[in-house]
């Protein structure tokens, strides 16, 4: 009862902070400014999402099967290594990987994607690592004492449970993906960054607001479709922890 | 049948060799429960997870009717024996259903032979198989979900079944319940099991007969009424407890012990006893015993279904019977 009066209080306190954003921006002209230039914001709008599809999907694509590959009895020892190049790829400022970056491949919409890439693959490799991992070893234990082959343990047994933890870091590194995309305009990726940085230039908040409040309500969105997809594809035996979302 | 010959774990550290098992001999024969009992890390478990192959033998032979296992196909061995564990082991991510029917479904049985099987063993059981089809394990108590685990490991009908303490987690009452259950199936279905434990009072209830180990040895094979009458050594006579002559008790009814002194004792008397000294004739002998001791005449009356008192029961019956001296008895009462 006090937990869901507490989640209460700081729910509404986030909706008010989002309230008040709403409000500067009004007050500063975005709204003008996107209703002025809607092909503009289209435009960037489709651009930014491209970056983050693009990016995340490689990133999934990579980090779901290395961190199933980095679980097999075979290479558990060498599941430190994978984790420890993504934690190096997470310490330095996403702001210095794009610069790092840069100066490998230049400037242009493949560098951006490159970047995006690199720094999304971690929370998918951890958790995909920690959820096959916390995986009750009594279910696996039954499992292949009951005659499965590694491959069923893993299709039947291991994704399957391991399922919330994945998407939970498929959520979290798309979530901070369409942020830090907003920093590809710097190295000429496109996106509503070029927005944020143009306002910025010109400290002309309205410009920036017009940016950077799509790049919110674009998380805030896609965090709560990621949300509600986790409820259809998690196997429902496993929600009872689900409810609250 | 199940033999063991001569089995040996050891585990090869570094430095130094650990053994696990050491030199096991043993056969259980088909139909019969045998129990693994003794302390943790006695290497009983050990045992019973080399029967499946889930731990490599080091040396030695196990043989399942005859057949030595490691002819086997791994996982044809697994599929083909039972296999029960104390932390239910459920898949959570599987409905009901879906976990009993997790073996028959690997060796490929069709849609019907498999719903059919699902309610067969629910039946038996004791639960309702249509209320339980589409719930998840974490819908279930600690009891039901054991249940469950018992009936996902008898699905395919397996000759032989591997239980690792399976009613370990369970309260005491709920425990008794499923070991009850458990015995009434077992009766109808004669499986050849061997089942892990470190509780005396579940390896004498259970077992037909029990292997008591230590330190990967095994210290005695036999049945309980062996075991607790003439426990081998220190070791088992210490793991037994000092009162196995009263654990032994349990063994034996009301029934077998009029047959053997000869019934009729002081048929007379027997209606002037209250109803308190009252004991069935298939109660065990320990109840009667407690019942005798709580008497205020130091005797008990035998009673039927019927209500009807058949005997008269007093602590000098106990000697002919079980070798329990009612002299030493009578000095503890008084």
């Amino acid at each position: 009862m006090k937990g869901r009066q507490t989640e209460r209080i700081i729910r509404g306190f986030l909706y008010l902070i989002i309230a008040a954003f709403l409000l500067w921006a009004y007050r500063s002209g975005a709204f003008q400014f996107i209703l002025d230039n809607p092909d503009d914001l289209l435009y960037l709008l489709k651009q930014h999402i491209e970056l983050v599809a693009l990016s995340s999907f490689l990133a999934v694509m990579v980090s779901v099967p290395v961190g199933i590959l980095v679980t097999r009895p075979r290479f558990r020892k060498y599941a430190w290594i994978a984790v420890n190049t993504a934690n190096i790829g997470q310490t330095i400022p996403s702001l210095a990987v794009l610069a790092l970056v840069l100066t490998y491949f230049g400037i242009g919409y493949f560098t951006a994607v490159f970047a995006l890439w690199v720094y999304s693959l971690l929370p998918i490799l951890r958790n995909t690592i920690a959820g096959i991992e916390n995986i009750n070893p009594s279910i696996i234990d039954a499992g292949k004492g009951m005659g499965m082959t590694s491959r069923q343990i893993l299709w039947r047994l291991e994704l399957p449970n391991a399922l919330y933890a994945i998407l939970a870091g498929i959520r979290t590194s798309i979530v901070i993906n369409v942020g830090t995309a907003a920093l590809a305009f710097l190295i000429g990726g496109g996106g509503l960054g070029d927005l944020i940085f143009t306002g910025i230039s010109l400290y002309d908040t309205g410009i920036m607001l017009a940016g950077a409040l799509p790049v919110t309500l674009l998380a805030i969105t896609l965090d709560y479709v990621l949300g509600k997809a986790e409820k259809w594809i998690i196997p429902k035996g496993l929600q009872r922890n689900l409810d609250h979302v | 049948m199940i033999r063991f010959k001569n089995v040996t774990k050891t585990y090869e550290s570094e430095n130094k060799s650990v053994t696990a098992v050491d030199n096991v001999s043993l056969e259980v024969e088909a139909g019969h429960i045998c129990v693994f009992l003794g302390p943790s890390g006695c290497g009983k478990t050990t045992l019973l997870r080399m029967v499946n192959r889930l731990i490599p033998i080091t040396s030695g032979t196990i043989e399942i009717n005859g057949k030595e296992i490691q002819s086997f196909d791994v996982i044809e061995l697994r599929r083909s024996i039972g296999y029960v564990i104390q932390q239910t082991g459920l898949f959570p991510n599987m409905t009901i259903e879906e976990n009993i029917c997790v073996v028959p479904q690997l060796l490929g049985w069709d849609r019907v032979k498999m719903k059919q099987r699902y309610n067969e063993l629910m039946d038996m059981m004791g639960l309702n198989p249509d209320e339980y089809r589409n719930r998840y394990p974490w819908e279930l108590s600690g009891g039901q979900q054991q249940r469950i685990g018992v009936a996902r490991a008898l699905a395919a009908d397996p000759p032989v079944m591997l239980m690792d303490e399976p009613f370990g987690a369970l309260d005491p009452i709920i425990r008794e319940r499923l070991q009850n259950e458990f015995l009434r199936i077992q009766g109808d279905v004669k499986k050849t099991i061997l089942f892990v434990s470190h509780d005396i009072d579940e390896a004498i209830k259970l077992g037909d007969t029990i292997a008591i180990f230590q330190a990967g040895r095994l210290m005695q094979h036999g049945t309980p009424d062996e075991i607790l009458a003439n426990p081998q050594d220190q070791f088992v006579s210490e793991f037994v407890g000092n009162d196995r002559a009263l654990k032994r008790l349990t063994l034996f009814t009301v029934r077998e012990l009029l047959k053997k002194a000869g019934s009729g004792t002081g048929k007379a008397s027997a209606n002037k006893l209250a109803a308190t000294s009252q004991v069935h004739v298939d109660a065990n002998l320990r109840t009667a015993l407690s019942v005798i001791l709580s008497s205020d005449t130091g005797e008990a009356a035998v009673v039927d279904d019927q209500g009807q008192s058949v005997a008269v029961l007093r602590l000098a019956d106990f000697e002919s019977f079980t070798g329990i001296h009612p002299k030493r008895l009578t000095s503890i009462v008084q």
